[in-house]
């Protein structure tokens, strides 16, 4: 049976470290805020101000109609170009426009048919400026039998905020906590500190626990705080409960602490710790967790993989409470699945955990 | 009774040996030196009887208890200090010495009597709220030994504690030592210093791995056969060369400006007239009863 008094004894001393490390505390507090502002006005996928081009040969009611409609939709900038410079490829090249727009004689009358042109050599945009066209231009799906009208729930505006807002919550919350208990750890190996602890007749397991209580602390701090600047900065809504976001990031930065103490019985360095912690939450949690690209499109293997990404619970989530307000009662699978992630990787640690120096 | 023994024990770190068939019994109640130069193996072998380190070759006995089965008990009943400053440099000396209380399971009364005692000892009081990095090596050492002691332990192993410390805080040390030795507690401690042997009530001198000899300092010293000069010198590399090269004398050391020769017969005053004559670097000489380091030195041959 674990020891609570020597739990809380390294717990204690822990505490006494965060509170003298003024660098790192700022590191834990300073960082998310950065990173969320810097990734929040750099990943913005909303589109403004792209420059297109129009001809316009009807020039009557109906055409200047679907003008002023781009024109105050506030996504596009319509450029002037003479009649006989509309050449839409001339324009591409030159970068003078992104996407043309050929409004024909008939305009107006039944079945008229336009030509949108759009530059794609970046297609991630192009695909953007067409949706954003075709809605526009009143459901390019609108034809003979059917109506096809989207309705968007929960971001009607596609803002890229309500997007991103959740994902950088899943991906820095991962990366802080793995960091923290993994360098916490590996510095007492590297100072010989760790030495002194050995000595005594403290086991692994209390040395882990003593080791993971206080960061839960730090990493639920940093969560309501990227939560916090989020909802200032970026206006993402948060439409459930506090007391749910609480509990399910409460079992999130568990998960990542653990994660952090399966990096330190492995890393000898703090060097090591770091490249190591960083290696395995950044670029996985951004690819494979489903934050910028959907599971479903990925290849089988690659969706095996996601499966022990704890980002792609925590992802379910917290876009489920801040967008959709769910509850426990839709969201729990998804907390099973960090516990169970949880449980393993703290047998494997403590397992792992060598008690003696080599 | 012996409160450590150690039976043919054999550590290596991949293929490099660390230590070589070592037996030593250690007996209770008293300060017993672990006397070697750097990497001789002092470390690794304090380790061990730490239960700090696996071992395949031989076998360790701590408190009659076995180091790699009982380990977690052994650990609770013994103090140990090791080599480098190992406690925490930005907590203050009494939060790092309550830590190693908690660790033990100290408390209460017993935790403030057992401080107490500790800062009769060590004059760390006055600093009890001052970082430990910013405390001098005496005081640290002192401050490492204090929480190696919180817990009452019966044995005490100490890695080079007085590495590094300054003679007056050195000798300091070593009261502190008797003075625990008088309280009962058995005492292991590990030094490169050949002078601090004489400080102990058993030695082991230890050598590339091995135990080249375990008795106490005055039996080592009793070791030595024959007779030991000093040869006073001006210049002590001509004379070396000279009683080297030329006479083909072996037992020679260098000691600062000194030589000490080692002969198994006396030696008259003639003989060594015939060498100033031969090398007039020779000023006078004198025969000395061998040190510590002589006969380590010897030994090492």
């Amino acid at each position: 049976m674990p020891n609570l008094n020597r739990i809380r004894a390294i717990a204690g001393k822990e505490v006494y470290h965060i509170l003298r490390d003024s660098r790192t505390l700022a590191i834990v507090i300073l960082m998310p805020i950065l990173q969320l502002i810097i990734f929040g006005y750099a990943m913005n996928m909303e589109l403004q101000n792209v420059p297109l081009a129009i001809s316009d040969l009807a020039h009557n009611h109906a055409s200047r109609r679907i003008i002023q409609a781009f024109e105050q939709s506030g996504y596009f900038r319509i450029i002037p170009v003479a009649v006989e410079d509309f050449v839409p490829e001339e324009l591409f090249r030159q970068r003078k426009a992104q996407a043309t727009l050929s409004i024909p004689r008939d305009c107006g009358e039944e079945r008229t048919q336009m030509l949108l042109k759009v530059d794609a050599s970046d297609p991630n945009t192009a695909q953007l400026i067409q949706n954003y066209a075709l809605g526009i231009l009143g459901g390019g799906a609108k034809s003979g039998l059917l109506d096809l009208r989207p309705f968007i729930l929960y971001n009607p505006d596609l803002k890229s905020s309500f997007f991103f807002v959740p994902g950088l919550i899943a991906m820095i919350l991962v990366m802080i906590c793995a960091l923290l208990t993994s360098i916490s750890i590996s510095r007492e190996k590297e100072m010989g500190t760790m030495e002194q602890i050995l000595v005594s007749p403290v086991s692994a397991l209390e040395i882990l626990l003593g080791k993971v209580i206080p960061y839960i602390l730090l990493g639920l701090l940093d969560a309501f705080l990227i939560l916090g600047v989020g909802m200032l900065l970026f206006k993402v809504p948060f439409a459930g409960s506090f007391v749910v976001f609480l509990g399910f990031s409460f079992l999130y930065v568990l998960c990542a602490l653990c994660l952090g103490l399966l990096v330190s019985t492995i890393a000898k360095t703090q060097q090591a710790a770091m490249m190591m912690a960083l290696g395995i939450t950044l670029l996985p949690t951004l690819l494979l967790s489903g934050y910028l690209f959907p599971i479903p499109s990925m290849p089988a293997v690659l969706q095996k993989i996601t499966l022990i990404i704890p980002a792609r619970y925590y992802l379910v989530i917290i876009r489920g409470i801040m967008l959709k307000g769910n509850s426990v009662a839709e969201l729990y699978q998804a907390g099973l699945s960090l516990i169970v992630m949880t449980i393993v990787m703290l047998i494997v640690a403590v397992k792992r955990f060598k008690l003696r120096l080599i | 009774m012996s409160i450590v023994k150690v039976e043919g024990l054999g550590i290596s770190f991949g293929n490099l040996p660390a230590l070589k068939e070592i037996n030593l019994q250690v007996p209770a109640g008293g300060i017993y030196g672990i006397i070697g130069p750097d990497s001789a193996g002092k470390t690794t072998l304090l380790r061990t009887i730490c239960t700090l380190l696996p071992y395949k070759e031989g076998k360790v006995e701590v408190l009659k208890l076995d180091a790699l089965k009982d380990a977690a008990v052994i650990r609770a009943q013994i103090g140990y200090m090791p080599q480098r400053f190992s406690l925490y440099r930005d907590l203050s000396v009494e939060q790092n010495i309550r830590f190693s209380a908690r660790l033990f399971g100290v408390n209460g009364k017993e935790y403030a009597s057992t401080l107490e005692r500790l800062y009769q000892f060590s004059k760390l009081q006055p600093f009890a709220g001052r970082q430990a990095g910013k405390l001098s090596g005496g005081m640290q050492q002192k401050l490492a030994l204090s929480c190696a002691l919180i817990h009452k332990p019966e044995l005490l192993v100490l890695d080079e504690p007085t590495f590094g410390v300054d003679p007056v805080s050195r000798q300091d040390f070593w009261d502190i030592l008797h003075a625990l030795k008088a309280e009962g507690i058995s005492i292991i401690v590990s030094t490169p210093y050949m002078d601090e042997a004489q400080q102990c009530d058993r030695i082991s001198l230890l050598f590339k791995g091995k135990i080249i000899g375990s008795d106490t300092p005055a039996g080592i010293l009793a070791g030595w056969k024959g007779h030991l000069y000093r040869l006073e010198t001006d210049d002590p590399q001509r004379l070396y060369g000279y009683l080297k090269e030329d006479l083909r004398l072996g037992d020679l050391q260098l000691f600062g400006s000194d030589i000490h020769l080692g002969s198994e017969d006396a030696l008259e005053d003639a003989v060594f007239e015939k060498w100033q004559k031969g090398c007039p670097a020779l000023k006078s000489w004198q025969q000395i009863q061998p040190n510590m380091e002589d006969v380590f030195l010897k030994m090492m041959q």
